[in-house]
């Protein structure tokens, strides 16, 4: 099987040909102390990870592992209770200004229509209104927001609101895109529509991508390679398989193919005791 | 509070109006019976036709405008002053979680205190005039306001915050595309009782003493037990508070847009 157990850290080595990775994480570990709880809880134990420039990874982990605390930390908002983490070989101190960040939850400013909350991060950067404008629009354009650029976050749909979060997060051109579960709220068409859309974005300027999902076909149709996490506490990588479908890819099509099945099958024997120990383990906490 | 949503044909707004205007028409008639029959004194309850005659006799010759005006701007200077003022403290405790232990306790017991003893030193701080009364209309005012905003920017979403972060902002666009909106929603949404505690400090200040506005008309005909005028103020400030309370749903709609409300579709 073409799996590694537990990626043995290739470290010291002064990465030998390769580039520098555009994320690394290295040794991770987060703890959380809930007041009132008597012990604390560490979610997130010694993982390391790492993208390479222009790479597309997914991580696939059981509910509650740790999977948005891994991209928290990735994205500068959470510091790791030990570890490191650097971005283009720099160590990361405060926010990671060089990623964007779709989040899990709801994220779009009640109070701004779809295209104000679009264009909200060029607005920080002090882009002229008329320029910031011009191009929301597009942005709306691509994720089929055209027409919608008026209404409110309360006027629109789940899916709506993904989409705008995605035009937001993306019209700031990040060279690192995060994203937390995106397209779990969508139906199987627009989350299709929307997923061979991501990978001609990607593809285009070739970004380095964590893409995080409970989707274990979402991650194979999508990424060069698959993490999958262990049940937490303490979740940690423990295997990682490379994606090497031909590319460019239809995330439709490549579904049928023998060799995504073929991949489907020997990733889910590893993660198929992690989701019950997950399952579990949510259960007793 | 009849906040009856009356759909665009206006035919479910009718069953109620048609119920409560014979519901006014009952207690005044009655109001009229037993005054007139001399069940109840005419001394001291006053005369329903007399009093409608004061409130004509007050419009018809204008008389009555120059003291709406004041306890209208008494109202509108106390609750702009207090909300500003609620809004930057509330502002300033919620992001200063020191500053916030320091002040909790004198806030708790400001707010524990019946502002309207204030009144006689606000007279004497400020003079008879308006700002005596604005002033008693901000120290109600500002603690609504002020609790409304502090809880309001204590709740907002850390995903909103850490999502504007990410996108960039620094700690000042933080401030006014975060926290400022929804501190603002919060004041909004507080706007009908904190714009009737500015009237309230209003009119109870000028009934304290003044030498304008619609308290001290009825100060003044209490002073000579002129009990119908009594009345017509009374209802002349009711209608008054009324009025400004439209405005208040009005200017809320317009500006709580974004707002979710239930059942926003549209009648065929
Ligand atoms: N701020 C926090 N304080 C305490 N515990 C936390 C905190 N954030 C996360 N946790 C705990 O850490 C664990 C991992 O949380 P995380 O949100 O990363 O899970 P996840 O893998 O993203 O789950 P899901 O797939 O359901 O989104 C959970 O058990 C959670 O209870
Ligand atoms: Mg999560």
């Amino acid at each position: 099987m073409a799996m590694t157990q537990t990626i043995s850290p290739a470290r010291s080595a002064p990465a030998a040909e390769a580039a520098v990775p555009a994320l690394d994480l290295d040794n991770v570990t987060c703890t959380f102390r809930t007041p009132g709880a008597k012990a604390s809880y560490t979610a997130v134990k010694e993982a390391t990870l790492r993208i390479a420039d222009g790479e597309f990874v997914s991580v696939v982990g059981p509910t509650g592992c740790g999977k948005s605390t891994l991209l928290n930390v990735s994205a500068g908002l959470l510091q790791p209770s030990s570890g490191t983490v650097r971005v283009y070989g720099e160590e990361l101190v405060g926010m990671n200004r060089k990623a964007g960040y779709m989040f899990q939850a709801e994220s779009l400013m009640p109070w701004r229509s779809a295209l104000d909350n679009v264009v909200v991060g060029l607005e920080y950067q002090g882009v002229p209104r008329a320029e910031a404008e011009a191009r929301g629009q597009d942005w709306l354009k691509r994720v089929g927001l055209g027409a919608h650029g008026h209404r409110y976050p309360h006027q629109m749909s789940g899916g709506m609101r993904k989409r705008a979060a995605l035009a937001q997060t993306l019209i700031m051109n990040p060279r690192i895109i995060l994203m937390d579960e995106p397209f779990s709220a969508l139906d199987i068409q627009t989350r299709q529509l929307m997923e061979n859309e991501l990978l001609d974005i990607w593809s285009a300027d070739r970004k380095s991508v964590l893409f995080i999902t409970h989707d274990l076909e979402e991650a194979i149709a999508l990424s060069d390679r698959v993490v999958v996490l262990s049940a937490g506490p303490g979740t940690h990588p423990i295997g990682e398989f490379v994606i090497d479908l031909p590319r460019p890819r239809d995330v439709s099509e490549i579904r049928l193919t023998p060799q995504f099945v073929q991949l489907h099958d020997q990733i889910w024997h590893t993660m198929k005791e992690e989701v019950l120990k997950g399952y579990v383990q949510s259960q007793n906490k | 509070m009849s906040k009856v949503r009356t759909s665009s044909g206006g035919i479910a707004g009718m069953p109620s109006a048609v119920l409560q205007i014979p519901i006014l028409a009952v207690l005044i008639g009655s109001w009229y019976g037993l005054t007139e029959t001399n069940v109840l004194p005419k001394f001291f309850f006053g005369e329903p036709f007399k009093v409608f005659g004061v409130i004509w006799a007050w419009f018809l010759s204008g008389e009555i405008f120059p003291h709406l005006g004041v306890t209208l701007l008494e109202t509108v200077l106390a609750f702009l002053f207090g909300s500003g003022l609620g809004l930057a403290v509330g502002l300033w405790l919620a992001l200063s979680p020191t500053a916030s232990r320091l002040a909790d306790p004198y806030i708790k017991a400001a707010n524990a205190m019946p502002r309207v003893v204030l009144a006689p030193i606000f007279a004497v701080w400020f003079g008879l005039g308006v700002w005596s009364k604005v002033a008693l209309g901000v120290t109600l005012v500002f603690f609504i306001v002020f609790f409304n905003v502090y809880q309001g920017i204590r709740e907002v979403s850390p995903v909103l915050l850490a999502n504007a972060r990410v996108l960039g902002a620094n700690a000042a666009q933080l401030l006014r595309t975060v926290y400022l909106p929804s501190a603002t929603s919060w004041v909004f949404s507080s706007l009908h009782t904190s714009v009737g505690m500015a009237f309230v400090g209003a009119v109870v200040g000028e009934y304290l003493g003044s030498s304008r506005g619609v308290g001290y008309l009825i100060l003044q005909a209490e002073g000579v037990f002129d009990i119908n005028t009594v009345f017509a103020g009374m209802l002349v400030l009711t209608a008054f508070a009324l009025v400004l309370d439209q405005v208040v749903a009005i200017v809320e709609k317009r500006l709580l847009v974004w707002r979710p409300t239930h059942g926003e579709t549209e009648k065929m």
